[in-house]
């Protein structure tokens, strides 16, 4: 394999990696927040614990997703130096804003957060968990508006000088209607995540407690967590339907070949239908590919909201693009990868829509459940998500080839860059070779750790008492008398 | 002053930010195996870091993002270039985040030995290899005409630049000990207090034979300025050391760590990166952003870094007490072993109807 390849293979898998945590953590820590809002404003007991449980499990996600974040912040720079000097006078800028805007916030509140239940009076130390919550969802608004960008350059002109693309409209660059779009689509997604997480967990729960016997425990304690669980589900579910199709039609107008292949659409056609199965052979060309099922007129209602409406296929874009910007290349992204990671993003829904469904009847009107297919469905809707958003991130990533900045169709000539452009020339294939091994070694051995303890973890269950020890609880006021006052032991210590 | 100036300045407080504060954590890691025989002290030690490294480590991502924006074509060459240190100095933090945030887990010895081999990992790979990396810009580095490395991996690892390894190893390691001695109190603080002053002298001799070298050999006149603040700072580590003034030995150690930084973006400027031929160095204006860019990032960091050093040091403030064994709770962590959870049991008894529940 080339450099270009494994680069390719390089970002690919350690993006994707890192993108299994960042969800949970960007829709868990806001619903942690909410639980311990609950507790501060009701003082029931109930929601202390939870918050507890679902911190704990927000703490164990957090670690891997930093470790995980650092390498993609310097990865542009080893594997993709070119891209780097291209994009550098307007990509950097986000990722400067998100290092000084959000993750020093959300560094320095979390670690207020664990270890500040004794020592901030409890308002404080609660907003430091909203301040994290705050945070996580402004690194993904920053580091989207680069994505973003790469999608649909915008703000920038191309200096014939330096060749490169440079800004010159910061404010374009942050208002980029592509990042408005992707935005709240992954931010959405989060929450499905998040949500179907909190849900699947305390549903299995809850039916293992009625199974015991312990009604009382499952209502009090599991059943306000699924009804959170799947409130979340439920406005985020309609989010991302929403905002997918924003994106859906933003695709279309900026990236017609993403679109194209996406549909394994060959021919232009009017009216064009979503197709729900299509076969390829291996050639991964046009001639190759048969429709099997098809909704008629769904794919131009998608992009366009008219169900007639014309859409382009990708012989007659090829011909287009050679125009445009040169022959010798194949400007028609991957047709199954897309194909099939559009698909898979959109059925993987199904997952937490079952959840959300059966728990939503099976908790209605103050009820508990011991039914065994809802802990089962608990259970197996908590990865959909998950997954869904890999592919979803595939599918973007993907359907952008064979440009890493993909020209805008609107923009300033020259803003555009070819993958194969992008990568390091300096970084031989055997260095490459050498750090994607070492990485997926590194990042297979915590992916079976991560998995154990949020396994051993959720398996634990909420605990049945947590101590308060907020400094401004009564209790906890320092006994003037007691000489060894200032010896109590720290409210949580690794 | 123009915006390159300024931004290079920015650069090196970004810098200096991580060094002096991840500096303390590296050390703190790294002496784990010295100071911490029993557990209990081991977590005292890792626990004067618990609320504050990941803040800490947010300085190095701030800067490498900062390079990228003002400076892109550094960023591109440097990283691109010192790929395998830098693929090092990934994995040890990689190694340490998950192991810090992870060690009190799972409640067992095994567990918590390979934490701790985790710690001690991603403590001393980037201690080392970013002296080694510093010492290499000081130094120059092999450029082609067109900005990028050549030299490849061998040779970063020269004599000067091992010997900047060396240093920022052992400055960490002191830093670390002062940290400790100054975040402790009982025993650890007196083993921590001693080591500092018997590290004290040996980094002092270390440290002033790289910056004379530095100094004679690839800088300028003004940076001796930077090369006597560090002796005079150093010199004072050595005595508040014996003294047992411990907030001042620390902010000595401190002040060295500027003066070193000081004394690497002193030498290096105007270049950001030196090549062994001159007519292929980076420098401020070819590698730079536009002056658009610039003053963009500029009002950015001006609103916002006194933000972050203000959050910062109250959280410093919040957790100010010296901790020791005694702080230190029971562990709370489980064990992979049996997932039928107390509870379970507990219901199994209550079902079977066993009296003593
Ligand atoms: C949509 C959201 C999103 C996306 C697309 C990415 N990340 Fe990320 N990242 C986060 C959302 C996030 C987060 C939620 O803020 C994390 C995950 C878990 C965490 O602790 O913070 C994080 C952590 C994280 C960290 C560690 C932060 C810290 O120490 O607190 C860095 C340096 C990056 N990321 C950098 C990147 C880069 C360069 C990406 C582009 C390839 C990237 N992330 C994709
Ligand atoms: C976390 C979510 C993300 C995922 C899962 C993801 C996934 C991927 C995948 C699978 C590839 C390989 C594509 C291919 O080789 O065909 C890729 C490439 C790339 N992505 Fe992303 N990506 C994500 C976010 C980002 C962001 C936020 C940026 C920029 C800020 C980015 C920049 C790039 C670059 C520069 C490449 C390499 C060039 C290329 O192969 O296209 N990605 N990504
Ligand atoms: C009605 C259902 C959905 C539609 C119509 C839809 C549409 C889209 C489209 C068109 C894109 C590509 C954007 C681009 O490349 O410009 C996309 C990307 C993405 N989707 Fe979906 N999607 C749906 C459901 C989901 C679900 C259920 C998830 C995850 C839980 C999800 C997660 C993602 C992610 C993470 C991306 C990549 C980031 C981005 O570009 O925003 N989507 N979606």
């Amino acid at each position: 394999m080339e450099a270009l390849d494994l680069a390719r293979w390089q970002f690919g898998v350690t993006t994707v990696y890192h993108f299994i945590f960042v969800p949970l953590t960007i829709g868990l820590a806001p619903l942690v927040a909410i639980m311990q809002t609950i507790w501060v404003r009701t003082g029931n007991e109930t929601w202390l614990r939870l918050t507890k449980f679902f911190g704990k499990l927000m703490l164990i996600n957090f670690a891997i997703g930093v470790a995980t974040g650092i390498v993609q912040e310097f990865q542009f720079g080893m594997n993709w130096s070119e891209y780097s000097r291209f994009v550098g006078d307007v990509f950097g800028a986000p990722l400067a804003m998100e290092g000084l805007v959000a993750f020093f916030v959300e560094s320095t509140f979390l670690g207020l957060w664990i270890f500040g239940w004794d020592k901030l009076p409890k308002k404080i130390h609660l907003l430091s968990i909203w301040a994290v919550a705050f945070a996580t969802n402004a690194s993904a608004f920053f580091i989207l508006a680069a994505n973003s960008w790469m999608q649909h350059p915008v703000g920038t002109v191309f200096n014939t000088e330096t060749g490169r693309a440079e800004m010159n409209d910061v404010l374009a660059v942050l208002t980029n209607n592509t990042l408005w779009a992707a935005f709240p689509h992954t931010i959405t997604a989060a929450f499905l995540t998040a949500g179907t997480f909190v849900a699947g967990i305390a549903a299995w729960w809850m039916v293992k407690l009625v199974r015991q016997g312990r009604d009382d425990e499952a209502r009090t304690v599991y059943r306000p967590a699924v009804r959170l669980g799947v409130a979340t589900m439920v406005v985020a579910g309609i989010g991302l339907g929403i905002t997918g199709h924003a994106q859906g039609q933003l695709m279309f107008e900026q990236q017609p070949t993403k679109m194209a292949a996406a549909e394994a659409l060959c021919e232009s056609t009017d009216g064009a239908s979503f197709s729900l199965l299509a076969i390829g052979d291996l050639t991964n060309n046009c001639e190759g590919v048969t429709h099997y099922l098809e909704i008629p007129g769904l794919l131009s209602f998608l992009a366009l909201n008219d169900f007639d409406a014309p859409l382009q296929g990708v012989n007659d874009l090829q011909t287009e693009y050679e125009a445009k910007y040169g022959e010798g290349v194949n400007y028609i992204p991957d047709l199954t990868v897309t194909y099939w990671a559009f698909r898979l993003m959109i059925g993987l829904a199904a997952g937490s829509a079952i959840l959300a469904l059966m728990a939503m009847w099976m908790t209605r009107k103050g009820r508990v459940s011991g039914n065994r297919w809802l802990a089962r469905v608990g259970v197996w809707a908590i990865p959909t998500p998950f997954l869904a958003s890999a592919f979803g991130w595939i599918f973007t990533e993907m359907g952008r080839q064979p440009w890493v900045v993909y020209p805008n169709p609107t923009g300033v000539d020259g803003v555009w860059l070819l993958t194969e452009r992008g990568v390091s020339e300096v970084v031989s294939p055997t260095t490459v070779v050498i750090s994607m091994v070492a990485f997926t070694l590194v990042y297979g051995v915590l992916a079976v750790f991560w998995f154990r303890l949020m396994k051993r973890y959720a398996a634990e269950g909420v605990a049945d008492t947590e101590k308060d020890y907020s400094p401004d609880n009564p209790d906890n006021q320092p006994d003037p008398n007691d000489p060894d006052a200032a010896e109590r032991p720290l409210s949580f210590a690794y | 002053m123009d915006l390159p100036v300024i931004w290079f300045v920015l650069i090196a407080v970004l810098w200096t930010g991580y060094l002096v504060l991840e500096g303390f954590d590296f050390g703190v890691g790294m002496l784990l195996p010295v100071l911490g025989r029993k557990d209990k002290d081991r977590r005292v030690m890792i626990n004067t870091i618990g609320p504050v490294w990941d803040g800490n480590e947010v300085w190095l991502i701030t800067a490498g993002a900062a390079i990228f924006a003002a400076f892109p074509e550094w960023y591109a060459t440097l990283f691109s270039g010192f790929y395998i240190p830098l693929l090092l100095i990934l994995l040890g933090l990689i190694l340490r985040i998950v192991s810090i945030e992870w060690r009190g887990k799972i409640n067992t010895d095994r567990w918590r030995r390979w934490a701790d081999r985790g710690i001690m990992a991603g403590s001393y790979l980037p201690a080392i290899l970013w002296g080694v990396a510093f010492a290499n810009l000081v130094r120059g580095v092999e450029l082609d005409a067109n900005h990028q490395y050549v030299g490849g991996f061998f040779a970063l690892l020269n004599p000067f630049a091992l010997l900047g390894g060396l240093v920022t190893f052992s400055l960490f390691l002191l830093h670390g000990a002062i940290f400790l001695s100054l975040k402790t109190s009982g025993d650890m603080r007196e083993r921590a207090g001693a080591l500092a002053q018997r590290l004290a002298p040996v980094v002092l001799v270390v440290a002033a034979a790289w910056a004379l070298w530095a100094q004679v050999a690839y800088s300028v006149a003004w940076t001796w300025a930077a090369v006597a603040v560090a002796a005079v700072a150093l010199l004072a580590v050595v005595l508040t050391t014996r003294a047992r003034r411990e907030g001042w030995a620390f902010v000595w150690s401190a002040v060295v760590i500027v003066a070193a930084v000081v004394l690497i973006f002193g030498s290096m400027f105007p270049d950001v990166m030196p090549a062994l031929d001159p007519a292929n160095s980076l420098d401020i204006r070819n590698a730079s952003s536009t002056d658009y860019t610039l003053t963009i990032m500029t009002w950015v960091a001006v609103l916002l870094v006194p933000v972050v050093l203000l959050y910062q040091g109250w959280t410093y403030w919040v957790f100010r007490k010296r901790i020791s064994a005694d702080h230190i709770p029971e562990h709370v962590g489980l064990t992979f072993g049996s997932v039928i959870s107390r509870k379970e049991t507990e219901q199994t008894s209550v079902a079977a109807g066993d009296p003593k529940v």
